[in-house]
């Protein structure tokens, strides 16, 4: 601990926050340059440091450097057995302008992405939204039947089981039965399915993290803003969400756009799973298959890394622009 | 309760009729897609041999059996590494992981929360920007930085990271904002407790809730976690690959398959049902502030 003296300085400081915080601080830091005064501070909260080093290191170890370093890798060559040559940006531009298969990657990618992103984030706010006013113990079962499926691990590959293509699969024995069609469809190898099934399993598995905090977010809603808000002329439900309910839940509705953008462009092992790699005829390839094909099975790092730095610039900007978009609603 | 008196204000507020129905029906068909395939992986799984195959394939089951996961034993026990150890590596990877994620989160999560150090601002929203993306884009270069620690091919390498996963770190710093008092931790630090005492003795029995559901994240993840790109010794694998062996054995273990798919999802879903209301509760205040 500290001499008394400063710790009392700062307990008001925390204590009452804000716009006095920052007066005691200005009065503490008048006698000496910032770079001090930080200094001090940093050795008066040396145990905060003890607290979050054991963490933060491991998360620069394992996430923020390899992103730095996918970065720089991304201008070499890097193969895992050659001191890396530097290349530039010959990476990039064999990617766009070299590499067709690349091009159907991404296209396939932002279809996905920008289709069950979207549904994911609706259906689980409207269905958080539909069970709000059941019983708690309904309630909590509804949950459960909603929430299950995105924690079943692969239990999703019950669909390649119902879709499969022989006249044994569900779907091909009732066509065939109702006499709809006449021979199987091979589901999960013809180019017009795959893309449309993978993406209906992925949203069947994506009611995830953003579901629940859509579930809580929707419970602690003041309780009293609905009375005041039916007294001041909210005359349905309708209204209700969008006057009152919406604009009460805006850190979850950001947080939630967070987890089902994320999750959107994370469904890569699902398509692999029930499409194959590749699916066929890259019907179904995604940056992630292609990440994986030239990084974990070609080992050329440095295009994979290349492609890994788009992959993040994709869903780093897509997070930062819906979050800016969302956060304008109610304004 | 404030529950009670929600159903009391919906009648004030004369709530459609047809909104009822609608909402009704969507919540129907919803629920529909959502258990129907569930149900199917029950029911494949106790059905016999002859009715896995029957034409026109048949939703339910006439004569239930518990064959298939006989079967599954039978199968798993001629395979070269015995199925207990796969079982012994998921447990093993689980238990560890969570441990460690648990411990070294919510130290960080109470240095973030409730000491006003220079630097966390930015760490916190680096932590924020770190659920932007997912583990794809680190997976190359974690591999390098994995072979460097000679980690390849060792537990370490599945359950160290597991240690710095930011999600339950992101929903324990949250819940510790709004339920954590920080006159409670003044009082207690000028009644001359250390900081390490507060943090174990009177912020964490707080945030209950929080730690549960950190917990139940992190062994969900863990134990669907399947095939990795730094495991190549058949005994170090996992559980969840175990199955996708099975699995891919095609039709003819069609029944084995949904029994090791149902004994794979009995897990995290008893671990659901007994959190979810702790689940809940941390999900309240995982908002991110504008």
């Amino acid at each position: 601990m500290p001499d008394k003296n400063t710790d009392k300085t700062t307990v008001t400081a925390e204590q009452s926050g804000g716009a006095a915080a920052a007066v005691k601080r200005a009065v503490n830091r008048s006698d000496m340059s910032r770079a001090a005064w930080t200094w001090k501070e940093m050795k008066r909260n040396k145990v905060a440091y003890a607290l979050i080093a054991p963490f933060m290191i491991l998360f620069f170890i394992f996430t923020v450097i390899p992103v730095v370093l996918s970065l720089i890798l991304s201008f070499t060559t890097f193969n895992m057995l050659e001191w890396p040559n530097f290349v530039f940006m010959d990476n990039y531009i064999r990617l766009f302008l070299d590499d067709d298969i690349f091009v159907i990657a991404v296209k396939n990618t932002l279809i996905f992405a920008a289709i069950t992103g979207p549904t994911s984030y609706l259906m689980s706010f409207v269905m958080a939204w539909f069970i709000n006013e059941l019983t708690p113990k309904v309630r909590a079962f509804v949950t459960l039947i909603f929430y299950a499926p995105s924690i079943s691990g692969a239990v999703y590959l019950i669909w390649a089981t119902m879709f499969s293509g022989d006249a044994y699969g569900y779907v091909n024995g009732i066509l065939i039965y109702l006499g709809i069609i006449s021979t199987p469809i091979q589901f999960f190898r013809n180019e017009t399915f795959v893309m449309p099934l993978c993406i209906v399993v992925a949203l069947w598995t994506s009611l995830g993290t953003a579901f629940l905090s859509f579930i809580a977010g929707l419970q602690t809603v003041d309780h009293t803003l609905y009375e005041a808000g039916a007294v001041d002329g909210v005359r349905n439900r309708w209204q209700e969400l969008w006057f009152i309910t919406l604009p009460s839940m805006k850190p979850q509705l950001l947080f939630g756009a967070v987890m089902a953008i994320t999750g959107s462009f994370g469904f890569g092992g699902i398509v692999t799973a029930l499409a194959g790699f590749p699916s066929v005829n890259y019907s179904a390839w995604t940056i992630m298959h292609h990440l994986e094909d030239y990084g974990g099975q070609r080992f050329e790092v440095g295009y994979a890394s290349a492609i890994a730095t788009l992959l993040f610039l994709i869903m780093i900007g897509a997070n930062l622009l819906v979050n800016k978009l969302l956060s304008k609603v109610g304004q | 309760m404030a529950k009670l008196r929600t159903r009391k204000h919906r009648v004030v507020l004369n709530r459609s009729v047809g909104g009822d129905v609608g909402i009704s029906v969507m919540l129907i068909i919803m629920g529909a897609f959502m258990f129907l395939p569930m149900l199917y992986v029950i029911l494949q799984s106790l059905k016999p041999f002859d009715e896995l195959f029957v034409y026109p394939p048949r939703f339910y089951v006439v004569r239930p059996t518990l064959q298939n996961f006989s079967d599954l034993f039978t199968l798993m026990s001629d395979s070269w590494v015995p199925f207990s150890r796969y079982i012994f590596n998921t447990v093993l990877i689980s238990v560890l992981g969570t441990l460690g994620n648990l411990i070294l989160s919510s130290m960080c999560a109470y240095a973030l929360s409730k000491i006003n150090f220079p630097g966390r601002g930015w760490m916190f929203e680096m932590i924020i920007k770190s659920l932007m993306f997912n583990t794809t884009v680190s997976a190359i270069t974690n591999f390098i930085t994995m072979s460097l620690l000679g980690w390849i091919d060792t537990y370490l390498a599945i359950i160290v990271p597991a240690w710095c996963s930011t999600l339950g770190l992101f929903l324990m710093k949250q819940f510790m904002d709004s339920s954590v008092s920080d006159s409670v931790l003044e009082s207690a630090r000028l009644d001359g407790a250390s900081e390490f005492y507060t943090f174990l003795h009177i912020a964490m029995p707080m945030v209950k809730p929080a730690w549960l559901t950190l917990i139940v994240y992190s062994f969900q993840g863990l134990w669907n976690s399947g095939a990795s790109i730094y495991i190549y010794s058949e005994q170090l694998k996992t559980f969840n690959y175990a199955i996708s062996q099975i699995i891919s054995g095609g039709v003819a273990r069609a029944g084995a398959s949904a029994a090791s798919t149902v004994l794979m999802m009995i897990v995290p879903i008893t671990v659901f049902v007994i959190t979810q209301s702790n689940i809940i509760e941390t999900m309240s205040t995982s908002g991110l502030k504008d």
